[in-house]
């Protein structure tokens, strides 16, 4: 099963530490990041298949809740967005692309 | 030049997060939050949208007081807000039949997390109503020598672990409704309610990281445990607590009952090792400390400590940067110290100047050590100005001394 290889284990313990990252309380961010790792650590030598997709599953849905959990507030988000537009207008017209 | 400008800017819009070992231990651990406080104007303008402020806010050591919400509990209760908004009670329609889906699912998970059946659980507005729903039982009492005791499994102030199992077995034994406030206890210990032989068990939502409002009481049925209503009204809940039954809060509920029963261990685990932390690095660094409550059947997440010769109202007021308490919320208004530390005998100075610290799923080393750093340099400059400490010091014995009145 594709879901259930080491590579793809590691991209979903990757994504899952860099959307934790964005939590803006800091009791919230502190302890995803530390409970993924811990969580993934315990079951790093986890050998039936089974078990592994129950919780690759359980992982896939806890990222789903860290994603929807996420409020960046849409004026902050808008005025970043318009900052690295207008960077790559610069960008751009400087090396003519 | 341009580029410089741009990305400087940008670097400036971007919410400063802290970094926990970026600074010295004394510049520390404030929280610095971009503010997402609700904003009751909403600006139309982007240029006039507020810098993410970085607003500080205390650290928060009261989790006996309350907790915050887990994302994953709001995350099971964001549908019912939301979408899914049917009454429960509402038998001809699909919004009511899904509402009433989820508030059999969540009445499940909080029987599983107690070892009850889910038919045992009655959905209250939390564990006071819970209490007063169980002690109105005694007045229900057909026989005149039927009694009830009651008992709090875990207790708000000092942590103490009531010795739940053995108060079971001699009350079903004498054949007494034995009742427990579990409201701190629940998902934090293992509890069984058919282990410990409880009739009534009252839950708290909101202490174990779920919403505030919503509780449930567990009333056995085998042997039938009966108890009177206390708001009569269109019989739901089987007619022992009339009204709508909150989805969205109940569904909050059972998915921090959930949450609890499998974050139990690691909790437990990792809230021991913080506690024993701060305990360790208080009583290592000052003289004069009491810990109050027996050391053995204590849960490790509430720590009452009494500082000796230092008055606990002052300590509070100087650690204004964590949020802490010296006795319980439900009588913080008075200046009564608490009756409970009165009740296991500690001396009146000693009851007059503790503080409880409460360790919870969310807190940190960080914050640990930040809160014991404060508190024993506060510790010790509130006793340099203290004259009580200055007798000890020299040696006075202060139990000799004569009061005078002027």
């Amino acid at each position: 099963m594709a879901a259930s290889s080491r590579a793809q284990v590691l991209d979903l313990y990757r994504a899952m530490l860099r959307e934790s990252k964005h939590f803006s309380a800091y009791n919230y961010r502190t302890y995803a990041v530390r409970r993924i790792r811990d969580a993934f650590r315990e079951n790093k030598n986890v050998k039936d298949p089974v078990e592994i997709q129950a919780l690759v599953n359980k992982a896939k849905r806890d990222l789903g809740i860290i994603r929807r959990q996420l409020p960046v507030t849409p004026l902050e988000s808008a005025r970043i967005i318009c900052l690295f537009i207008a960077l790559w207008k610069h960008l751009k017209s400087r090396l003519f692309l | 030049m341009l580029l410089r400008t741009a990305w400087r800017r940008a670097a400036a819009a971007v919410p400063v997060a802290p970094g926990p070992k970026s600074e010295a231990p004394t510049r520390g651990l404030r929280l610095r939050v971009a503010d997402h406080a609700p904003q009751f104007a909403v600006p139309s303008d982007t240029a006039t949208a507020p810098q993410a402020e970085s607003v500080l806010r205390p650290l928060y050591m009261d989790v006996q007081a309350t907790t915050p919400l887990d994302p994953r509990v709001l995350d099971a209760m964001l549908p019912y807000l939301v979408n899914y908004y049917g009454n429960p009670h509402s038998r001809t329609h699909a919004y009511g039949w899904e509402s009433e889906a989820a508030m059999e699912h969540a009445r499940q998970q909080v029987a599983s997390l107690i070892g009850a059946d889910p038919r045992e659980i009655i959905f209250t507005s939390g564990a006071t109503e819970s209490n007063n729903i169980a002690i109105k039982e005694l007045e229900a009492a057909i026989q005149p020598d039927t009694s009830l005791v009651s008992v709090m499994t875990v207790n708000n102030e000092i942590g103490v672990k009531q010795p739940i199992a053995e108060i079971g077995r001699i009350c079903s034994s004498r054949k007494v409704y034995f009742h427990t406030d579990a409201a701190q206890a629940v998902g934090k210990i293992p509890l069984d309610v058919n282990d410990m032989k409880i009739d009534l068990m009252s839950i708290s939502g909101h202490k174990i990281y779920g919403p505030k409002g919503v509780g449930a009481i567990y009333i056995r049925r085998r042997p039938r445990v009966r108890v009177e209503a206390l708001q009569s009204g269109g019989g739901q809940e089987r007619g022992m607590r009339s009204g709508t039954v909150p989805t969205p809060l109940v569904v909050g509920l059972g998915a921090a009952c959930e949450v609890a029963q499998q974050e139990m261990e690691y909790d437990h685990k990792r809230i021991s090792k913080l506690a024993e932390r701060l305990t360790q690095k208080i009583m290592r660094s000052l003289p004069d400390v009491v810990m109050n409550g027996d050391p053995e059947h204590h849960y490790p997440g509430c720590i009452n400590l009494s500082f000796a010769y230092v008055e606990g109202e002052s300590l509070l007021m100087a650690l204004k940067d964590v949020a802490l308490s010296s006795g319980s919320a439900c009588t913080s208004a008075s200046l009564e110290p608490s009756y409970v530390l009165r009740a296991i005998g500690t001396d009146e100075d000693l009851a007059h100047s503790s503080i409880r610290f409460g360790i919870g799923r969310f807190t940190t080393e960080e914050e640990v050590d930040y809160t014991v750093e404060k508190c024993i340099h506060h510790v010790k400059r509130l006793r340099e100005m203290s004259p009580l400490w200055e007798m000890v010091q020299d040696g006075i014995d202060l139990k000799s001394i004569k009061w005078t009145q002027h």
